[in-house]
């Protein structure tokens, strides 16, 4: 954790000097010469670490780039993937209870989209499946798909991904990609207070005549920092002792209490 | 004023969690419960997992039990002797009750549980407490003769009797342990150190002066929570301290107050506003049990343990 704050002040000159490069690798690209695949498409984050302190409310990434010419952009990004139990109630005797379970194998923790025109105007499903562009086209496998029928399983991870939404962890709408003239392109990535820690991916798919003609993928981190690193560090390694100090403060604080009230 | 949760992993208004806690310790002061059965719903209701608010309630009822005894133990209102016996009682009970807890929560049926079980336990209590406290008070002051000798019934008949002078008994340990162990059960289970149940259970079942019930059942408590606690931290770490801090300073401040305020309440009509109180939360949540809830699915992510 500690190389991440020292890295954080040198790092963001780093980004603009890098921001600065790469407009002018686009300019000199756009000439005659278009050398290698990779460099059609080139993006960065203002910020490649979220800190996580005492007074998180949330917060923003913003993401710029540059493409060697026209074309379209979707920026997706992803959260580390864990197993999801989606539980389904029922009315059993007059209350509701849990009846019905599907596990998933994976799901992505956090997922979100933006794009510079609407989707479905840009490509085919086939390739928006291949890449995992968009809520619809996620691959969350059940954890024993054989046993439960196709309109079980969607109708289950429509559930999943209308949950994630209400806890904002999976975007309503697409997000917004903005060009600035022809081939800069920024975008801004909201982070709300919940977000799950863990390291992220942001992927930059640049798309031509309804195919993906280029992709970068650029690591994010999402961690806990200061006060708060600290207690969860303490809770999760050492949690016997962890018990019994939370104890022990309990006690301190209760008495420390009374103690003072008694003068009153 | 936001502020982040570190175990719970969710930010919540610092300002709205220490009036909470307030509002609460000054009942819990007051009628001598830990107050965690309205805390843990409250906690639920602004979004903490029900996992979190139930062990972190442990460790802030820890706290405010410890603040509630000390003003009992100087008017000497604590019968220790009795209290002991109930805490071997209740260290059992919160074993047991955390494992039953981590059963629950991989069937996924732990909501259930600690609904369906406020709902029998606060109702059936509450209610019997309600029309007992406004009998008393109709009848008005004439029970001037039956306030020194407590009625005999047979559970005080069982074996290994014990002298408790304090409280003026003379009955089986096994009634003040059993009803400690149960009282463990529910601070493992419900997040809640039981105070509502042990109340009336010594006032009625062991026939304990009224004046002793409070002291000695919080001090019960401090006990019970403090290893619930432990064991949630241990096992589960699902103590979130940020969010004790924020519940004790306002609970512990809270319930100094409702002490001193409870010098001012007749035995009767402090049961009553408590019965009301218990009933109250119960019915709430019988009604989400039973209306249709606005979204049938949950998400969790799984536990193997």
């Amino acid at each position: 954790m500690k190389p991440w704050l020292n890295l954080r002040s040198t790092r963001k000159r780093e980004t603009f000097a890098a921001a600065l490069l790469l407009i002018a690798a686009a300019m000199t690209c756009a000439g005659a010469i278009r050398p290698a695949w990779a460099q059609s498409l080139v993006a960065d984050l203002s910020n490649h670490l979220i800190a996580i302190n005492t007074g998180f409310v949330g917060t923003e990434v913003v993401l710029f780039g540059a493409t060697d010419g026209p074309g379209d952009v979707a920026v997706v990004v992803q959260g580390p993937p864990t197993e999801v139990m989606v539980r389904r109630k029922s009315r059993v005797a007059g209350i509701w209870i849990n009846t019905a379970s599907m596990e998933f194998q994976q799901a992505p923790s956090f997922y979100s989209v933006a794009t510079n025109r609407p989707l479905d105007q840009i490509i085919g499903d086939a390739v928006l499946a291949r890449h995992e562009i968009g809520l619809a086209h996620l691959r969350l496998p059940p954890l024993t798909p054989a046993r439960a029928s196709p309109e079980r399983v969607r109708e289950f991870r429509e559930a999943l991904i209308r949950n994630k939404q209400e806890e904002g962890l999976y975007g309503k709408t697409h997000g917004q990609v903005a060009f600035l003239g022809e081939r800069l392109f920024r975008t801004n990535v909201y982070f709300p207070a919940n977000v799950p820690t863990g390291a992220y991916t942001v992927s930059v798919f640049l798309i031509r005549d309804g195919d993906v003609v280029s992709a970068q993928t650029t690591p994010l981190a999402v961690s806990k920092v200061g006060f708060s690193a600290e207690i969860f560090e303490f809770a999760m390694r050492q949690s016997t002792f962890y018990g019994i100090s939370a104890i022990i403060f309990a006690v301190a604080a209760g008495w420390l209490a009374g103690a003072i009230f008694r003068k009153v | 004023m936001q502020i982040y949760l570190p175990i719970a992993e969710m930010s919540v208004n610092g300002l709205l969690v220490l009036i909470m806690g307030g509002v609460v310790g000054f009942l819990s002061g007051m009628f001598g419960v830990g107050g965690g059965f309205l805390m843990t719903p409250l906690l639920i209701f602004i979004g903490v997992p029900p996992a979190i608010a139930v062990g972190t309630q442990a460790n802030q009822l820890v706290a405010a039990s410890v603040s509630g005894v000390l003003a009992h133990w100087r008017r000497k209102n604590v019968d220790v002797k009795l209290g002991l016996v109930m805490l071997i009682g209740g260290a059992g009970g919160t074993a047991l009750g955390v494992w039953i807890f981590g059963i629950l929560q991989t069937l996924g049926q732990i909501d259930l549980v600690i609904a369906l079980s406020y709902v029998l336990f606060l109702g059936g209590i509450g209610g019997l407490m309600l029309v007992e406290s406004v009998g008393a008070m109709i009848r008005g002051r004439k029970q001037g003769a039956r306030r020194k000798l407590h009625k005999h019934i047979w559970l005080h008949g069982l074996p290994f009797k014990m002298r408790f002078q304090r409280s003026r008994l003379f009955i089986s340990a096994l009634l003040p342990a059993g009803i400690g162990f149960v009282g463990g059960l529910m601070v493992a289970i419900m997040g809640i150190g039981g105070g509502f149940l042990l109340v009336p259970a010594m006032i009625y079942l062991l026939g304990m002066p009224t004046a002793l019930v409070a002291g000695t059942s919080l001090f019960q408590i401090i006990f019970t929570t403090a290893i619930a606690t432990f064991l949630q931290a241990a096992l589960n770490n699902t103590v979130d301290v940020m969010l004790a801090l924020l519940l004790l300073v306002g609970g512990v401040v809270g319930a100094q107050f409702g002490t001193k305020a409870s010098g001012f309440l007749r035995g009767e009509q402090a049961r009553a506003l408590l019965a009301l109180l218990v009933v109250g939360v119960a019915l709430r949540l019988a009604v989400e049990l039973v209306v249709p809830p606005p979204n049938l699915y949950s998400i969790a992510i799984p536990v193997d343990r």
